[in-house]
């Protein structure tokens, strides 16, 4: 447990900075911006504490928008991200998904596939519609969101399975 | 009582989530509005740190660029420096008899040439500033030539040290008249030639241009007297005249406009008619 923490805390310290130092700075067309640190959100222990989760991802979002200068978008799409998960992940593994040991940094399967893919795109579309704040956006909001999970995913992929961030 | 409490720890993740969800939509919603100053910026000091940190790198990664970027920003300044023409620094010579302010030009030599045996100079200013052929250039010392050529914004000028060139100069104080050329040896140096050996000489005597030209006003400095001699053959003065001027070292120049130049040639060209 106590292990799990420090790998948590660590995992929260590297993937903002290296969001923000590497990625931020990564604009692909001018707007897609891959946002992998949202992979905190979705590589937190499944079985652990809820109220834990949801705070760790509010200060995830919280500083982000610091960085970012943007009010509070990346906040609430984590908080919401955040509390959702559970949802996404009885939906992907099945009802009984508490009582399996899910580990998302193993090979890729459809269903690790599907919920990292939902957890994208309803982190983006939140976001996204957040920040330009109009109805009348919907067509750039959702191209924008398309796009930017296809660059998210990607790059989430590649942290995952490459660096393979804790082997337990 | 318990049945609120129960409620409370029974659903402490929602309402978690529901008192972070107000917190961040409210600083989301703040941030839209222009009249308020956002909460939540990168003005503080630990976005500050890091952003300085990060760009402390980044800077490394683009000098190439921003030196490109400076050299470009340099050459435009310079452009800018070599195409100024600071006139408002140089006053015009006052004291030029028969010479009206508005007729003299000031100038700037940007090229000059003193080591062959016909040298010119090149002038900053042109036919747009009514600059024309034969018109005569000083500077505040002495004379320096004669315009040869110009085009709108240039012009040359036949320098005192060209073989070509013939001015009319006089000694100042006894007004024999001579006409001046240069031989080719020395920059520092011209020489006086056809006065005749009537004319009262010292070394040291000072050579001033002579009424005869229209183009130079009359008693403009030359030089001085620094060593003369007999021409056996023709009985005239040869006279070495040390020139006020540094020819090698030029800088800001007056060209003059001569009003009774056209008067005079053209009174003269109807008196060879005539004869």
């Amino acid at each position: 447990m106590n292990s799990t923490l420090l790998v948590n805390i660590l995992r929260f310290i590297l993937l903002l900075a290296v969001q923000i130092v590497i990625f931020n700075n990564m604009t692909f067309l001018g707007f897609i911006m891959p946002l992998p640190y949202m992979l905190f959100i979705i590589l937190y222990p499944v079985n652990s504490n809820k109220s834990g989760l949801l705070f760790s991802s509010f200060l995830l979002g919280i500083i982000m928008d610091l960085f970012c200068n943007s009010g509070g978008i990346h906040a609430t799409a984590c908080v919401i991200l955040a509390y959702y998960r559970p949802y996404l992940f009885k939906f992907a593994f099945g009802v009984s998904y508490e009582y399996q040991t899910i580990k998302l940094n193993e090979a890729l399967t459809p269903e690790r596939f599907s919920f990292i893919l939902l957890a994208v795109v309803i982190h983006h579309f939140t976001m996204f519609i957040l920040e330009a704040f109009q109805v009348s956006f919907i067509l750039d909001i959702l191209i924008r969101t398309l796009l930017s999970t296809v660059f998210t995913i990607i790059s989430c992929i590649i942290i995952i399975y490459l660096i393979k961030p804790n082997k337990r | 009582m318990q049945q609120i409490f129960n409620f409370l720890f029974k659903n402490s993740n929602r309402l978690l989530f529901l008192l972070l969800l107000c917190v961040s939509l409210l600083l989301t919603i703040q941030s839209h509005s222009y009249h308020k100053s956002r909460v939540i910026s990168s003005a503080n000091f630990l976005t500050g740190g890091v952003y300085e940190k990060i760009n402390n790198v980044t800077e490394y990664l683009n000098l190439k660029t921003e030196n490109d970027a400076l050299a470009l920003e340099n050459a435009r300044l310079k452009s800018i420096i070599f195409n100024t023409k600071d006139t408002t620094t140089i006053k015009k010579p006052e004291n030029l008899k028969g010479v009206a302010p508005e007729d003299i030009v000031v100038s700037k030599v940007i090229h000059n040439s003193y080591n062959t045996l016909e040298n010119f100079l090149t002038l900053n200013s042109g036919s747009k500033e009514g600059v024309k052929a034969d018109m005569g250039v000083i500077n505040s010392l002495g004379i320096v030539g004669i315009i040869d050529r110009t085009s709108p914004n240039y012009s040359t000028v036949i320098s005192i040290l060209n073989l070509k060139s013939r001015i009319n100069a006089k000694v100042k104080k006894s007004n024999h008249f001579g006409s001046l050329s240069w031989n080719g040896k020395s920059t520092g140096f011209v020489q006086l030639v056809d006065v005749p050996r009537l004319a009262s000489i010292r070394k040291g005597d000072t050579i001033v241009t002579g009424g005869q030209s229209v183009i130079f006003p009359e008693n403009i400095n030359i030089g001085t007297i620094d060593k003369y001699y007999y021409e056996e053959e023709t009985n005239y003065y040869v006279i070495d005249v040390k020139l006020f001027n540094d020819m090698t070292n030029l800088g800001h120049v007056y060209i003059i406009k001569s009003k009774d130049r056209d008067e005079v040639s053209n009174l003269e060209k109807t008196s060879k008619k005539d004869e």
